[in-house]
C-alpha cells in the first residue's frame, strides 16, 4: 500500500481542502490564525505613529517690540494617509495679548516620495475679525534637502493668498547647524482689514543656529528680518507701523 | 571518529567578575569562571525554555532584558542530528512571545513566526515544539515577536553532526554578536519613522566639504555635492542605527567587559560567529591570526583563508584559527559603519588583552550603490533558455509610488565585492564570490523558472518593501510549486545592504560554484546589486521571506513564500 503513505494522504487531504489559502489553517484553528494574520499585518508595514513638531519656538526682539513666536505640526497616522493640526501664531509680550494666531486641520496623504499634497481648513483666531480658509498644499522634501512648505488659502470672503516656506541644513558638526529659512507671502487682491496688499506682501528670511543636545531638542539663536513689500508696504505705512523689523531670535526647535 | 583533544583546561580560577557575569549562561562568561574547554550547554533532546523580563547590567548601566532562562544572550542549545528534539516554551512575559529556530530544517508549523506558522505563544501559556533533526552546524533562535530581538531574545544552537566532522578542531568557541539599545525598541522605530536620518553621526559637514575642496577641488566637491542633493540621499546612509544608539555586545557583553575565549598555543580553534544583531553589520578581523572559513550558515563550505569578513544581520560562519604564540588577540567586531565595534579576546589565559585597533574611517557610499539611478527601470531581463510552454517566467513589475524613491538602474552583480567598510583594505577579505558548498549540491536540475524581486524603499520616510508593496498591503504570497527548482533573482532598488532570509529551505547561491554553490539561509543584496539564488521547494506550508534587518522588516519588508502542491490545470 504503498500510496497510501502519510505524504500522499497529506496530498490527498489538501485537494479536498479547498483552497487553502493559508496552510497553517490546517493544523491551528482558522480563527486564532486569522487574528494573528491581522496583527502580523499590522505589525509589517501598518504602524500608526504620532508626532510632534514643534519647529520654531522662540523670542523674538522685535525692534523693542518683543514677541513670543511658535510654529508647530503634530500628525497621526500611517505612512500614506495622516491627520495633521499645524499651528503659528506670534504673541506680543508687552502687551500680554496675541498677536496673531492660527490653527489648521489638514488631511495629508503621501503622492510621491518626498511630497504630501495637504488639504483642510484653516482657522485664524487673530488678528480680528476670526476668519476661516480652505487650504491646499504641498509639504515635503525638494532636490538638494530643501524643505518645503507651501499652502493656498481661501478665505470664507473669497480672498486668496499663499505661503511658501524653505528651510535648509547647513552642518557645521554633526550636532552644531545653521539653518536658513525663508518665507514668501502672496495675496491675490487687497485685504484691508489685515493690512495686506495684492502682489508679494511679505517675506522674512531668517538664519538661526542651533545645538543638537539631542537630535530631539535643539536651542538656537538667530535673526530675523521681516519686511512688507507693495501695497502692504503702502498699509503699513499709513498705519504708522514700519515696514522692516529685524529681530533678534533665541528659541528651541522641539521634536519628540 | 572525532579529532579533537578535549582536554580539560584547568586554569585558574580567581579573577574579577562584573555583575553581569552571573547573569550570563555558562558558556558565555569569560573564561576565568569556568575550566572547561568544552562549552557547558543545554544539551539532549528535551528542553525546558522560559522567556521573561530580567534585569540586568549592560556595559555598567542598568537594562531591562527579555530573556530565555533569564540570560542574555539566551542558553546555548547543542543538539545532535538525527535525534527528535522537544523544546517547551513558557511564556512569563506580559505580551505573546515565539522562537524561530533560524536556518533549522523543519515542518513549517514549528518554525515559529506568528501570523505565519501558528498564533504565537500567549502570556502564560507554554508551546511545545517538537521535530526531527535533519542537519548539523551553527545556527540560532530568536523570537519573531514584537521587536523582542532587540530586547535579547536570541541565542546560538549548535547541532553536532551525525558523521564525523569533515571540520578538524581542538576547541571551540562561539561568538554571539548582537548590538543593544537603552531605548524601547518601539520608540527607536518611531523615531527612524519620523526623522530617518537622525541616528547618523556621521553625516558630511562644512568640515569634510572644505576637506574634499581641498583634495579634488571645488568644481569637483560642488558637483559631488550636488549629484547627492538632487537625489536627496547620503552617501553616510550606511547604517539606520548606529554606533551612537548602540552598544556592540559579544556573547553579551560589552566591549570592556572584554569577554575572552582561551587557547592553547598550537591547538586549531574552532569560532562560531553568529550575528544576532537586530540592525548591525560587522567586519570582523583578527589582526595577527589568519583564519580559515569552514562553514557559512551552518553548512560546510571548502575551506577558504581570509584575514576578514563581513558578516550581515543572522549570518554565520564558522572559521578555523590556529594561534600559535602565547599572547592575545583581539576579535575585532567592528560596525560597517565604522560608528563602534563588539570585541573579544582570545588568549592563552584569562586576563590577557591585545590592542585594540582604532575605528577605521567610515566609509561613504558610492555610484555603484546608487545604481546609476534615476527614471526609468532596469530591463527586466528574460530567463532564457526554459521554454517550457506552461512555466512562464514571472515578472514583478512593481508599484512606484510614494514607497519606492530609488529604482537602481543598472544593477549589477556584487558577488566579489566583500562589502562595505571592506573596499580598500590592504588584507584578503571574504567576498561571497569565494564561497564553495563542500559537498555537491543535491539537487542539480535548471531551474524550471524564474522569478524576480524588488528590494524598494524610501528611505526618508522610512517605507521598506518588497516590490514596492509593504506587507501590510500585501495581498497574496509568494507561490512556489512543491518540488520544483527555481530561481530567485533580487534586485536591490535601495542604497541598502539587506540581509534576506527564507524560512524553511536552503538556497544555493548562483555565485559560479557550479554543483558547490554555497548554501545559505540568509544573503546580503548589496546596493544596487542583482543576484540570484536557486531553491528546491521541497518544505510544505507557509514560511516567512523577509529582510532580517529588524526595522525594515517591521516596517513592511516581509513577505509569505507559500509552497503548495501545484494546481491542477494551473
Amino acid at each position: 500500500m504503498k500510496w497510501l503513505s502519510p505524504n500522499a494522504l497529506c496530498a490527498f487531504a489538501s485537494l479536498l481542502t479547498p483552497l487553502a489559502a493559508f496552510a497553517s489553517d490546517s493544523h491551528t484553528g482558522a480563527d486564532s490564525m486569522q487574528a494573528a494574520r491581522e496583527a502580523l499585518r499590522a505589525h509589517m508595514g501598518g504602524q500608526k505613529t504620532t508626532a510632534l513638531f514643534v519647529d520654531r519656538l522662540e523670542y523674538r526682539s522685535n525692534e523693542g517690540d518683543p514677541v513670543m513666536l511658535w510654529d508647530a505640526q503634530a500628525s497621526y497616522g500611517g505612512d500614506i494617509n495622516r491627520a495633521l493640526l499645524k499651528t503659528e501664531g506670534e504673541y506680543l509680550l508687552d502687551d500680554s495679548q496675541t498677536e496673531e494666531a492660527e490653527v489648521q486641520a489638514l488631511y495629508s496623504r503621501a503622492v510621491s516620495p518626498y511630497f504630501d499634497l495637504q488639504a483642510g481648513l484653516r482657522y485664524d483666531v487673530n488678528p480680528e475679525p476670526d476668519r476661516y480658509s480652505a487650504v491646499l498644499g504641498v509639504q515635503g522634501l525638494a532636490p538638494y534637502w530643501f524643505e518645503l512648505d507651501a499652502a493656498a488659502f481661501i478665505s470664507q470672503r473669497g480672498d486668496v493668498s499663499a505661503r511658501i516656506e524653505l528651510e535648509y541644513d547647513l552642518l557645521l558638526t554633526q550636532r552644531l547647524i545653521l539653518q536658513p529659512r525663508l518665507e514668501l507671502d502672496v495675496s491675490l487682491q487687497d485685504v484691508p482689514e489685515l493690512g495686506r496688499g495684492s502682489g508679494l506682501a511679505s517675506i522674512e528670511s531668517g538664519i538661526r543656529l542651533r545645538y543638537e543636545i539631542q537630535r530631539e531638542f535643539a536651542p538656537y539663536i538667530g535673526v530675523a528680518w521681516e519686511r512688507d513689500l507693495g501695497d502692504t508696504a503702502d498699509f503699513s505705512r499709513a498705519e504708522g507701523e514700519s515696514i522692516s523689523r529685524l529681530s533678534v531670535v533665541a528659541g528651541v526647535r522641539v521634536w519628540f | 571518529m572525532q579529532s579533537r583533544r578535549g582536554f580539560i583546561y584547568s586554569g585558574a580560577a580567581a579573577s574579577t567578575l562584573l555583575g553581569l557575569q552571573a547573569l550570563l549562561p555558562p558558556w558565555a562568561r569569560s573564561e576565568t569562571r569556568h575550566q572547561h574547554s568544552r562549552l557547558p550547554t543545554l544539551s539532549g533532546t528535551e528542553f525546558n525554555l522560559t522567556i521573561g523580563r530580567t534585569p540586568l547590567s549592560i556595559d555598567g548601566q542598568a537594562a531591562g532584558a527579555i530573556t530565555v532562562n533569564g540570560t542574555l544572550p539566551a542558553p546555548l542549545l547543542r543538539w545532535r542530528e538525527g535525534d527528535t528534539v522537544t523544546l517547551n516554551v513558557s511564556n512569563q512575559l506580559a505580551e505573546d512571545t515565539s522562537i524561530h529556530w533560524h536556518g533549522i530544517l523543519l515542518p513549517f508549523e514549528m518554525d515559529g513566526v506568528p501570523g505565519v506558522t501558528f498564533p504565537g505563544i500567549r502570556p502564560g501559556e507554554t508551546f511545545t515544539y517538537r521535530f526531527p533533526v535533519k542537519q548539523a552546524g551553527t545556527y540560532w533562535y530568536h523570537s519573531h515577536s514584537n521587536l523582542q530581538e532587540q530586547l535579547g531574545h536570541y541565542g546560538p544552537l549548535i547541532i553536532d553532526p551525525a558523521d564525523p566532522d569533515p571540520v578538524d578542531y581542538d576547541r571551540e568557541h562561539v561568538l554571539l554578536l548582537s548590538d543593544w539599545t537603552f531605548l524601547d525598541p518601539h520608540a527607536l522605530f518611531a523615531t527612524l519613522k519620523k526623522q530617518s536620518d537622525s541616528l547618523n553621526y556621521q553625516k558630511r559637514t562644512l568640515g569634510d566639504f572644505l576637506d574634499d575642496v581641498r583634495e579634488d577641488g571645488v568644481a569637483a566637491t560642488v558637483e559631488d555635492r550636488l549629484m547627492w542633493g538632487a537625489m536627496r540621499m547620503s552617501p553616510t546612509d550606511i547604517s539606520d542605527v548606529t554606533g551612537a544608539t548602540y552598544t556592540y555586545l559579544v556573547n553579551g557583553q560589552a566591549p570592556d567587559a572584554n569577554w575572552t575565549g582561551l587557547f592553547r598555543p598550537g591547538e586549531r580553534v574552532r569560532l562560531r560567529i553568529i550575528n544576532a544583531s537586530a540592525m548591525s553589520f560587522f567586519n570582523v578581523r583578527i589582526p595577527g591570526l589568519p583564519m580559515t572559513v569552514v562553514q557559512a550558515d551552518g553548512l560546510n563550505v571548502q575551506p577558504v583563508a581570509t584575514d576578514e569578513f563581513q558578516i550581515g544581520v543572522a549570518e554565520t560562519y564558522d572559521v578555523i584559527v590556529s594561534p600559535e604564540k602565547e599572547r592575545a588577540y583581539t576579535v575585532m567586531c567592528e560596525a560597517i559603519d565604522g560608528s563602534g565595534y563588539g570585541r573579544a579576546t582570545l588568549a592563552p589565559r584569562p586576563g590577557m588583552s591585545a590592542p585594540v585597533p582604532a575605528l577605521r574611517p567610515r566609509p561613504l557610499l558610492t555610484m555603484e550603490d546608487m545604481g546609476m539611478t534615476h527614471g526609468s527601470h532596469a530591463e527586466h531581463a528574460h530567463h532564457e533558455g526554459h521554454s517550457m510552454p506552461d512555466m512562464r517566467v514571472q515578472q514583478h513589475d512593481h508599484p512606484a509610488g510614494p514607497g519606492v524613491a530609488n529604482l537602481a538602474e543598472n544593477p549589477v552583480s556584487r558577488l566579489h565585492e566583500p562589502g562595505i567598510g571592506l573596499e580598500d583594505v590592504a588584507h584578503r577579505a571574504l567576498a561571497y564570490s569565494d564561497l564553495r558548498s563542500l559537498d555537491p549540491n543535491p539537487d542539480q536540475r535548471e531551474p524550471g523558472r524564474e522569478m524576480e524581486l524588488h528590494l524598494t524603499s524610501n528611505m526618508e520616510r522610512y517605507m521598506w518593501s518588497f516590490d514596492g508593496v509593504q506587507y501590510s498591503a500585501v495581498e497574496e504570497p509568494i507561490v512556489f510549486h512543491h518540488g520544483e527548482r527555481l530561481r530567485l533573482t533580487m534586485v536591490n532598488d535601495t542604497m541598502m545592504p539587506h540581509p534576506i532570509h527564507l524560512h524553511g529551505m536552503f538556497f544555493q547561491l548562483v555565485n559560479g560554484g557550479g554543483a558547490h554553490k554555497p548554501n545559505k539561509h540568509t544573503i546580503i543584496v548589496k546596493p544596487a546589486e542583482k543576484l540570484s539564488i536557486d531553491i528546491t521547494a521541497d518544505a510544505l506550508g507557509d514560511w516567512a521571506f523577509h529582510c532580517h534587518l529588524l526595522y525594515h522588516m517591521h516596517a513592511g519588508m516581509f513577505q509569505v513564500v507559500s509552497v503548495r502542491e501545484r494546481e491542477v490545470g494551473a
